[in-house]
């Protein structure tokens, strides 16, 4: 035994908080029953299963191909997916019933949540298998890039009757599905960015001109870069705008801008970026206002909700203030609210739907989640010792941050409504299977982070499972 | 980068706290004005996903929910909902934005029981809970008695000529103040008000808000009259409080001047500054009648002349006081609103009763008028059972009340009220006085509430017949109110006191028939009660 082989995996640790995590779902799923039918029916088995069996076979795969990977990300995981099943398949209760009483059809998300899931977990499987060392990401930068350009940039150049659900532009609809292909492209476009920045570090990292005054022996300002070092930054705020533009997607936009402004500034650790990316977004921002009615209604919704013009507009919002007020502190309760008055409740008002049966109580510990699930992810970056390890696990994780912080913020009226998926929680296909790749990613470079540095990749894990098997 | 990605993770942090706050201002803070937003629509779902309880009378439900297949699971029926609707009130569609929706009566008053969300009910709440049953509501027993309603509602609608009748009734226990009936017609349905199509709801409102019979009104508690001679009982009472015998001689004049003390055989055509009795009647001889016999034929000019020249006006006011009523209000042109701060709740709010200005109990020509319960005198039908009921029990006034229990869904006790007396309205002594007098009313040659009488049981009564002061549409005066406040005694036990007013019931200037419209009515009443609770 050499001394590296002692650095615990943790994966005990690992099977211990699916296992809390499992029991939360079926104790979750029980009490959505109960409070139905008033008894427990044999779909609880059918529901529990699934945080289950995901959480066995990714287990199983983490212990063999992964056995250094941060313990709490997966259970994290596993929960919000769960949790998230339970909330849709509540939902498509009451949904169901409302169809029923104004004598319309509906059927059940849930079912297909769960094919989504199981998708999510393949590919899951597949990424960890296939990546065994998240560096080789690099060598295939430009090209991710072009397939995420692509992926954003398709529905918003295809016909309308393609790519717009709800007047937002960001979908692919073929054949009865519908995609939404942007989910997948801010992951691509995170690796690329990533893998650009640690190639350009150093020339991004070159002082220009100082702007700012010294005082003693301490200088006060910032350095501003080159003006060519612009062009990167330039280019993204140019693909945002134009998704901004094309597909009316605020949220997506705003993502994108954030993630690679943090990017930058990650690289050069300059302060300049951040203030250079905030003036941008500033103009950004009040450009898209000036020129998009969509965009001065949502604001205008969010500055004056109760106002009788916006009782249209408004009313998706008001609901989920509704939701959230009436589910108070402790909720109502799973299973005895009224999430299903609030429209869209299982995708991007899921976290309205939590508020009013869950309480605060309920809603706080969701982000207490996911704020251990970002930290980890954070840890992950400060830990791994190559710089696109840093960059990219920064990115992961802030993408993971932003999106909840967006989406929250507009379902609970701190920031105009933007539309955005909560990350494993929400209904949708790309969103879930999306979650599943990025968590895949950031479980990879936490195991490169913790594996001994003395020991090549592929052999420790053989041994590792050998002795820990 | 480490040093920059620790400072990606405390803006991120900040944000998180950002959202935290944010979220305890939009649960916490905000909480209860967006639960009771009225565009938010969990709060009346809620309401009608369990069964609200029973009102029940007499044993059996009056108001009960019954289940239904649509979003709103339980749907309020009201079976003889005419007949209990002062009582009962309507249970609507409280969350809607049409600003005159809710809910009224007992369903308001005892909406915490009814609704199981009483603290009294946590117990059975929390067994629920754990037990995993539909929570449910308390029921309400009320006083009332079903037969006396149902005589009291089915004798005041009838009337000989087939039009249905406007007025009010209301029964008591005059022992204990527990309200035994009370009727107001014209009635509605209040299962019409609670339905589950909020355009219906709104259409059958709008049709009875806008019938000119308004029967919305609960006339029973919440519509003032002046209360005619059925006031006379109050000045009686001050009189005998004063030293007056019953037998002691006043003066009686056909015409009596308030201003001059003048008194004439007739009034001629100054009705303005002259009192006459009704009709231009005259009392015994003329010129001077017993406290006794001017109360039995209701003599105007006594009680007037009594008033102004012995009594004065604030010890009339003092003996109204007693029997519940308000103290004088200062500005006779500015009246209080008598049914913003209710005296009475019995759950329900009971509009207050009024001896008039504190210049009607002063200046001589309107003190005269106040003593026959014109000026500006007006009186609820319950104030007028009240009083019937304080003098049938010995002079004691009791607190009326309409629950009598409040129990949970598993029929355990939650409350059961308790009589309680008001104040003592008249001197036990001189109150037997005041008994014989009222008794007279209904048995003696010159009484005009003849008609009460019951065979074998002591009847104490008194007539009203009291000008509306509005004008029918040719200039004339409308018919006046038709009034009876009056007790049945059972072996010298006062077992029930009643008040009727029948709208525009008596005809003008006589004053008989006022006993003739309302007296019958009480008399149904009281035999009803009688026959279900004989001694």
């Amino acid at each position: 035994m050499t001394q590296a082989l002692k650095v615990p995996t943790r994966r005990n640790a690992e099977l211990l908080m699916l296992i809390f995590a499992v029991f939360i779902v079926v104790a979750a799923e029980a009490a959505v029953e109960a409070a139905h039918d008033g008894t427990i029916s044999s779909r609880l088995i059918t529901y529990a299963a699934v945080p289950i069996v995901i959480g066995v076979i990714t287990h199983l795969v983490i212990r063999k191909m992964a056995p250094y990977a941060d313990p709490l990300l997966l259970p994290i995981a596993v929960l919000l997916n769960g949790l998230g099943l339970v909330m849709i398949h509540r939902l498509d209760e009451g949904l169901s019933q409302q169809a029923k009483d104004i004598g319309e059809s509906y059927s059940d998300s849930a079912p297909t949540q769960v094919l989504w899931t199981a998708i999510g977990v393949a590919l899951f499987i597949a990424l960890i298998m296939l990546i065994r060392d998240h560096r080789s990401l690099q060598r295939y930068a430009y090209t991710l890039a072009l397939i995420g350009l692509i992926f954003l940039l398709l529905p918003a150049i295809l016909p309308a009757r393609f790519s717009e659900v709800n007047g937002a532009r960001i979908w692919i609809r073929v054949a009865g599905f519908s995609i939404q292909p942007g989910e997948f492209a801010k992951i691509l476009l995170t690796i690329f960015g990533a893998a650009y920045l640690v190639a350009k570090r150093d020339v991004l990292a070159l002082a220009g001109r100082r702007i700012g005054f010294s005082l003693g022996r301490r200088f006060f300002g910032f350095d501003l870069p080159r003006g060519r070092d612009f062009g990167p930054l330039l280019a993204a705020w140019l693909v945002c705008i134009a998704v901004l533009v094309r597909g009316h997607d605020l949220g997506t936009s705003l993502l994108f801008f954030g993630l690679f402004v943090v990017l930058l500034y990650v690289t050069t650790e300059r302060v300049s970026w951040v203030i250079i990316g905030i003036l941008l977004f500033a103009a950004g921002a009040y450009i898209s206002y000036q020129l998009f009615g969509t965009v001065q209604t949502r604001v205008d919704v969010w500055l004056h909700l109760f106002n009788p013009k916006h009782v249209d507009d408004g009313y998706q919002l008001r609901q989920s203030l509704f939701g959230l007020g009436t589910g108070g502190i402790f909720g109502a309760g799973l299973g005895n609210g009224h999430p299903e008055l609030v429209p869209l409740p299982a995708t991007d008002f899921i976290i309205s739907s939590f508020g009013e049966e869950t309480g605060l109580f309920g809603v706080v510990a969701l982000l207490v989640l996911y704020a251990i699930f970002v930290g980890r992810g954070l840890a992950a970056a400060i830990a791994v010792r190559d710089a696109f390890g840093k960059l990219l696990a920064t990115g992961l994780s802030f993408l993971v941050a932003l999106q909840l912080f967006v989406v929250i913020s507009g379902v609970t009226r701190l920031l105009p409504e933007t539309g955005l998926t909560t990350p494993f929680l929400s209904y949708g296909g790309s969103s879930l299977i999306g979650s599943w790749v990025l968590l895949a990613l950031l479980l990879r470079i936490s195991d490169a982070a913790r594996r001994p540095a003395t020991t090549p990749p592929v052999r420790t894990e053989a041994q590792t499972a050998g002795v820990g098997g | 980068m480490n040093s920059s990605i620790r400072k990606v993770a405390a803006a991120l942090a900040v944000l998180m706290l950002a959202l935290f706050v944010n979220l305890n201002w939009v649960q916490v803070v905000k909480g209860n004005s967006y639960r009771d937003n009225p565009q938010n629509r969990r709060v009346l779902l809620n309401e009608y996903a369990s069964p609200r309880g029973d009102i029940t009378v007499s044993g059996t439900a009056v108001a009960h929910s019954v289940a239904t297949k649509d979003t709103l699971k339980y749907l309020r029926v009201y079976p003889q909902g005419r007949i209990y609707a002062p009582v009962t009130g309507f249970y609507s569609l409280s969350a809607t934005p049409s600003p005159y929706l809710g809910t009224t009566g007992i369903e308001t008053a005892e909406n915490s029981v009814l609704s199981g969300d009483d603290p009294k009910l946590f117990g059975t709440r929390l067994t629920d809970l754990l037990t995993g049953r539909n929570p449910r509501g308390g029921s309400v027993e009320l006083t009332i008695d079903k037969a006396t309603q149902t005589a009291a509602y089915q004798s005041l609608i009838q009337s000989d000529n087939g039009q249905p009748r406007r007025g009010a009734v209301v029964a008591l226990d005059p022992r204990t103040g527990a309200i035994l009936a009370a009727v107001s017609t014209p009635s509605y349905n209040p299962s019409q008000l609670s339905l589950h199509d909020t355009a219906k709801i709104t259409q059958n409102y709008d049709r009875l808000k806008n019938e000119k019979s308004q029967p919305l009104l609960n006339r029973a508690f919440n519509q003032l009259y002046p209360p005619g001679s059925t006031f006379k009982v109050v000045v009686a009472a001050a009189a005998l409080k004063a030293g007056i015998k019953p037998t002691d001689q006043l003066i009686a004049p056909n015409g009596y001047f308030p201003e001059t003390g003048k008194t004439v055989s007739s009034c001629g055509n100054d009705h303005i500054n002259c009192i006459e009795n009704f009709d231009g009647e005259q009392c015994d001889n003329g010129k001077t009648a017993s406290l006794a016999y001017s109360l039995a034929k209701s003599c105007n000019t006594t009680f007037a002349a009594l008033s102004v020249e012995q009594l004065g006006g604030q010890k009339i006011a003092q003996q109204a006081s007693l029997f519940g009523f308000d103290p004088p209000y200062a500005n006779r042109s500015n009246p209080p609103n008598f049914c913003g701060e209710p005296r009475i709740v019995m759950p329900l709010p009971v509009c207050n009763s009024t001896p008039g200005a504190r210049v009607d109990l002063t200046a001589k020509g309107f003190l005269a008028r106040t003593a026959f319960g014109q000026q500006d005198v007006r009186m609820t039908p319950l104030q007028g059972a009240m009083i019937a009921g304080a003098v049938a029990n010995d002079g004691t006034l009791m607190q009326p009340y309409l629950v009598a229990r409040e129990l949970a869904p598993n029929l355990d006790v939650l409350q059961e009220t308790q009589p309680s007396q008001i104040d003592q309205a008249v001197d036990p002594g001189l109150d037997q006085d005041l008994q014989s007098m009222m008794e007279g009313v209904v048995t003696s040659p010159e009484g005009t509430g003849h008609p009460a009488a019951i065979p074998n049981v002591v009847v104490g009564g008194k007539t009203g017949t009291a000008d509306t002061g509005r004008t029918l549409k040719n200039g004339q005066p409308e018919p006046p109110d038709a009034w009876f406040i009056g007790y049945a005694m059972d072996n010298g036990i006062p077992k029930i006191a009643v008040a009727v007013i029948i709208e525009n019931g008596g005809v003008a200037g006589n004053e008989t028939t006022g006993g003739e419209a309302a007296a019958p009515v009480a008399k149904a009443v009281m035999e009803a009660y009688l026959k279900g609770h004989p001694s």
